[in-house]
């Protein structure tokens, strides 16, 4: 009886431990291993199996706190562990709602605002253009500036580069139809997204670990505004088929709800992945683990093709925009896909399409950059070429490195960790690379 | 003694490097080795154990296998890497500094000794 009733009460245990997301089944066996071992050493000592089950259960320690340190170290499966403080589960979610729809909201009415002033969609003024970017994003920067608690030094540190880029992008003297702004439009959220990184790491943005973090959430964002972009395309579609018989046209009512849902679903986005993000954590592999081979065949394709015909003739400024969106979205898709991965297993296959994926990335970038060196120095250096020239060396030297640690991890001679802190350490390279474009650019090119 | 709860989680890297260097081994033989060398007087949470070997797994200083005896239940095996010992060898040298920097700044016994020893 004795037995069985040991058997059951470790059984209990060990279904409390595995309730803990972070530790996985393999974690389980091995401290229920270890919780033995206690037991039959404590019993042959002289305990009843009784005595023996509390003492071992009492020296493997507070199981909150095994299992918050458990979601340290794996915070690939427990990433939100930095999110989510001990509180009570309901309670977060319940509050965690109005906040984040607040900043929406207030999002989404400052975008309207602006709208008004710009006179848009019947004008379309530049300024409204390169500043979107500060319309939307403060509001997210703020949302998890609260949500993480950041004291006053974390609220300035947040906000400053906002107020920065504000001034600059205002003061800056634009030429009428200037490229450089053009380029900063573009540049520019891109800037406030690293910005961003800040409160959402909660100021921690040394740690490897949590810029991963915030790689994982990017990922994330895109895919649920993708999502919440697709639902809202068709609640669009439905409203204009009811209203258009009733002689309402529907392009006045998008000019209202269209801007202000594309404002407030950023920050619904990311509140959907902070509490949510359970059903996107098993999806998100699956993407990546669909969409990776996919790319490297479409690459691969690509470069044998451009190898073959010569990129000469072919490229073009649209060519190239398009090799360069390719580009960006292969990284994030290895990068991605690393956020994905648990970091202590072996080489598998996807690893070495992976790979395929970063050397045709790779070849494409070297074909690219070819041309675009020869252009530059048939035509000289214009604003557009020279963001071109610098984001594909950016690329470039990226995806070289990728390329040659993936080569050594996949023979074994190096951990995947060195992968990572490649990736994670080459993050703030391409903050300051947009940041340069916002910046240093358009005074390079006296603001044509 | 009483041994300060983050000078017991600073020597637990090296403690657990240096017992893997022996042999490989699993985790209640490390904690058991744990035990017998300090005495009893590093006082560890046996739990967190776990945490750490998992993250000088991934750190690229240990590698596991899973391994299941004839009789009885499976077990996870941690063997030092050559990174581990290079990160052991580097462990070393900054405990002994700092040890060499305390005994020279307090006058206990080895202090002294070498001091008596020099004169």
């Amino acid at each position: 009886v004795t037995v069985q009733e040991l058997e059951s009460q470790i059984a209990e245990w060990r279904a409390y431990v595995a309730s803990a997301p972070a530790v996985d089944g393999q974690d389980v066996d091995e401290l229920e291993d270890h919780l033995r071992h206690q037991i039959a050493e404590l019993t042959e000592a002289g305990l009843t199996p009784d005595e023996g089950f509390l003492i071992a259960v009492k020296r493997m320690g507070d199981l909150d706190a095994l299992s918050r340190e458990f979601a340290r170290e794996h915070s690939g499966r427990l990433w939100k562990q930095l999110v989510l403080a001990t509180d009570d589960e309901t309670a977060r979610s319940a509050s965690g709602w109005i906040e984040a729809f607040a900043f929406a909201a207030a999002a989404a009415v400052a975008i309207q605002v602006a709208r008004l002033a710009a006179g848009f969609p019947d004008d379309e003024p530049t300024w409204f253009a390169r500043n979107i970017g500060l319309i939307v994003l403060p509001f997210l920067a703020a949302y998890f500036a609260r949500h993480r608690h950041l004291d006053l030094r974390g609220w300035v540190l947040t906000a400053a580069p906002f107020a920065l880029a504000a001034l600059v992008i205002n003061v800056y003297p634009w030429d009428a139809d200037s490229d450089t702004e053009m380029l900063v439009a573009l540049a520019l959220p891109v800037t406030l997204w690293f910005v961003i990184a800040f409160p959402y790491m909660g100021g921690t943005v040394k740690s490897h670990e949590r810029r991963m973090d915030f790689v994982r959430f990017t990922g994330e964002w895109v895919i649920y505004y993708v999502l919440i972009a697709l639902g809202g395309g068709v609640l669009m579609g439905l409203t204009g088929a009811i209203l258009e018989p009733a002689g309402i046209e529907v392009d006045r009512v998008a000019a209202w709800v269209v801007p202000s849902g594309a404002a407030g679903a950023v920050v619904v986005a990311a509140w959907l992945v902070e509490s949510k993000q359970r059903v996107v954590e098993n999806m998100a592999p699956v993407l990546t683990m669909l969409f990776t081979p996919l790319f490297a065949v479409m690459l691969a394709c690509a470069t044998v093709v451009y190898a073959v015909t010569g990129l000469g003739d072919a490229f073009d400024r649209e060519l190239l925009s398009v090799l360069d969106a390719l580009l960006v979205v292969v990284l994030a898709l290895v990068l991605y896909g690393m956020s994905a991965r648990e970091p202590s297993a072996s080489p598998t296959w996807m690893d070495g399409i992976q790979l395929v994926a970063i050397a045709g990335a790779l070849a494409l970038d070297l074909m690219v950059l070819g041309a675009m060196i020869a252009r530059i120095g048939d035509l000289g250096f214009t604003p557009n070429r020279t963001a071109a020239l610098g984001m594909n060396l950016v690329l470039l030297v990226n995806l070289a490195g990728a390329a040659w640690l993936s080569v050594r991890f996949l023979r074994g001679r190096t951990r995947f960790h060195r992968l990572e802190r490649w990736q994670t350490g080459y993050l703030p390279v391409f903050a300051l690379f947009a940041a340069t474009v916002v910046v240093v650019l358009p005074l390079v090119f006296g603001f044509s | 003694v009483h041994i300060d709860k983050d000078l017991v989680a600073a020597s637990a890297t090296p403690l657990v490097l240096a017992i893997l260097a022996d042999d490989e081994s699993y985790g209640y033989a490390i904690l058991k080795r744990v035990r017998a060398l300090s005495g009893g007087e590093l006082q560890w949470t046996d739990g967190m154990l776990y945490p750490l070997l998992h993250r000088l797994r991934r750190l690229g200083y240990v590698t596991t296998e899973w391994r299941s005896p004839p009789e009885g239940r499976r077990r996870q095996y941690y063997k030092i890497t050559d990174d581990g010992r290079a990160a052991l060898a580097d462990q070393q040298r900054q405990w002994s500094a700092v040890t060499r920097a305390l005994n020279d700044v307090w006058p206990g016994s080895r202090g002294l000794l070498t001091a008596v020893r020099e004169a």
